[in-house]
């Protein structure tokens, strides 16, 4: 199985540029369990766009910003 | 490991641990008489409630080893359950064509109660491993 999505995150570099915020600091923010932010992280599981706006939100920074998503096929952002 | 994908391998193994109980029990009586003739159904019925009381018992241990995780169940969590059980609904559903087809064919009970039960197992065991690899390979 590859990766289940394509959609592409910062999630790890931002938390390190939010005082080294931790996974379960994350989750506990927007009331997800540590291993959803894990996923997300990984690439393995694509959050709703609800979830996306709240992670971009405890950043302090646009969806954009977290999130990337390839012009077509192959292409990385 | 999220409190609810441990719970998903408590459900696994117990189905899997407990329907090679009844079999190796009801085989084991199989030996010397045909299998029509085999007393299965108090073996089931227990069976059955044994691996309800296990999936109870071993969730409540989960919960126990790590408290602060019971009960912790998010959005992926629940997408992953309603992946594994549509795949699992696939399987009940083929599966129960088998018990149809032998009741239509007046087969003797014991065979359609097993295909049945089996179909059950089998509903089960697939829901939770399309669950886990969902866990563990993305989803």
């Amino acid at each position: 199985m590859g990766r289940p999505t394509k959609v592409t995150n910062k999630i790890r570099a931002l938390r390190f540029a939010n005082a080294e915020m931790t996974q379960a600091e994350l989750a506990d923010r927007i009331g997800v369990t540590r291993q959803t932010i894990i996923a997300i992280e990984q690439g393995r599981y694509s959050p709703s766009l609800e979830m996306a706006f709240q992670i971009a939100r405890a950043f302090n920074v646009s969806l954009d910003d977290v999130f990337q998503y390839p012009d077509s096929e192959g292409e990385t952002p | 490991m999220s409190f609810e994908e441990k719970g998903t391998w408590v459900y696994l193994v117990v189905n899997v641990v407990t329907y090679a109980a009844y079999l190796s029990i009801i085989l084991g009586r199989a030996e010397n008489i045909p299998l029509t003739e085999v007393s299965y159904v108090s073996t089931m019925l227990w069976t059955i409630g044994i691996a309800i009381a296990l999936s109870i018992v071993g969730h409540i241990a989960v919960a126990i080893a790590k408290p602060g995780e019971a009960d912790k169940r998010d959005v992926r969590d629940k997408d992953i359950n309603r992946f594994g059980e549509y795949f699992g609904g696939i399987v009940l559903a083929v599966g129960m064509l088998v018990p149809f087809g032998l009741a239509m064919a007046e087969v003797d009970h014991v065979w359609i109660a097993n295909a049945i039960y089996l179909a059950f197992v089998l509903s089960a065991l697939t829901g939770s491993v399309v669950k886990i690899v969902a866990y563990r390979r993305g989803f």
